[in-house]
């Protein structure tokens, strides 16, 4: 019995770290031919946001309030997840005509 | 189709950029290999005057643009060449090509004089008006032109990064005043 005891506690934790990631969500935002796609998304604080770059060119997705700077190699895909929630403008550095939303939620 | 003149075109590059008419031979339409030659060294010029512009620049803008169009020239250029192998053709030099080069040596003489933010406001003034003439050259001549769909495409997207520049461009020298 003493074994098992000892053992709850290291597996209760385990079990609380694995809860999380399952109820947190990917999220695909795609960057091609200049556009970023979705232009507005909503996420989850916590939420893996997966960023696509089709494009032959680098791009950045870079928040306005420097919550984020993401930088994607041409043809390259990177992630990133939320911290704290809100509404980010984001726009890629290098194409300044390149922006959308980012709804963070709690 | 190649030989077919318009006389529409002819109307709106003679218009939008005189400079690639002079020399352009009249209203011949060039054919894919010599579009593919004036893309590329169009490019090539660009990224020539961004690497000037990384030794002498003063502002922090102007360097920073001039790191996103080595960037951006760069890549595209790799993609013509990756194109022109896969089609298998061989890009042919011609008139427009020479003149756009000798006009961008002949700038690249005149920036070299100038240092400081003088040289700021003329790299940036010529990338301006350099990308105007290009994007025109684009959309009225080169991309009209182009027989291969995944040359046009090309040209395409290239219209649409080089439209960006100009903007940007505009933009970082509204800046420097």
């Amino acid at each position: 019995m003493m074994p098992g005891r000892l053992f709850s506690l290291p597996v209760a934790l385990v079990f609380a770290a694995m809860v999380v990631p399952a109820h947190a969500a990917t999220i695909e935002i795609t960057m091609e031919n200049l556009v970023i796609a979705p232009a507005e998304i909503s996420a989850k604080v916590g939420d893996t946001i997966t960023w696509i770059n089709k494009d032959v060119f680098a791009h950045t997705a870079t928040a306005r309030n420097g919550d984020f700077d993401v930088t994607l190699p041409p043809k390259k895909s990177a992630t990133s997840v939320p911290k704290k929630a809100g509404t980010v403008e984001y726009y890629c550095r290098y194409h300044p005509n390149m922006k959308a939303t980012l709804k963070v939620e709690p | 189709m190649f030989t077919r003149r318009s006389a529409a075109i002819t109307a709106a590059i003679l218009l939008s950029s005189p400079a690639l008419l002079q020399s352009a031979g009249a209203a011949d339409q060039p054919t894919d290999p010599q579009i593919a030659h004036i893309a590329y060294t169009a490019g090539v010029i660009d990224i020539n005057a961004a690497k000037q512009a990384q030794k002498k620049a003063k502002s922090k803008d102007v360097k920073a643009f001039a790191e996103d169009m080595l960037r951006d020239h760069e890549a595209v250029n790799k993609q013509a060449l990756a194109l022109v192998k896969k089609l298998n053709v061989t890009p042919e030099d011609n008139d427009t090509s020479k003149a756009l080069s000798k006009q961008a040596s002949d700038k690249l003489a005149e920036l070299d004089k100038l240092s400081g933010a003088a040289f700021d406001k003329a790299y940036v003034a010529n990338e301006v008006a350099y990308h105007k003439q290009v994007n025109g050259a684009l959309e009225t001549q080169l991309i009209p032109s182009a027989g291969n769909a995944e040359l046009k495409s090309l040209l395409q997207t290239g219209l649409k990064i080089f439209q960006g520049h100009q903007q940007h461009a505009e933009h970082v020298a509204a800046e420097l005043k």
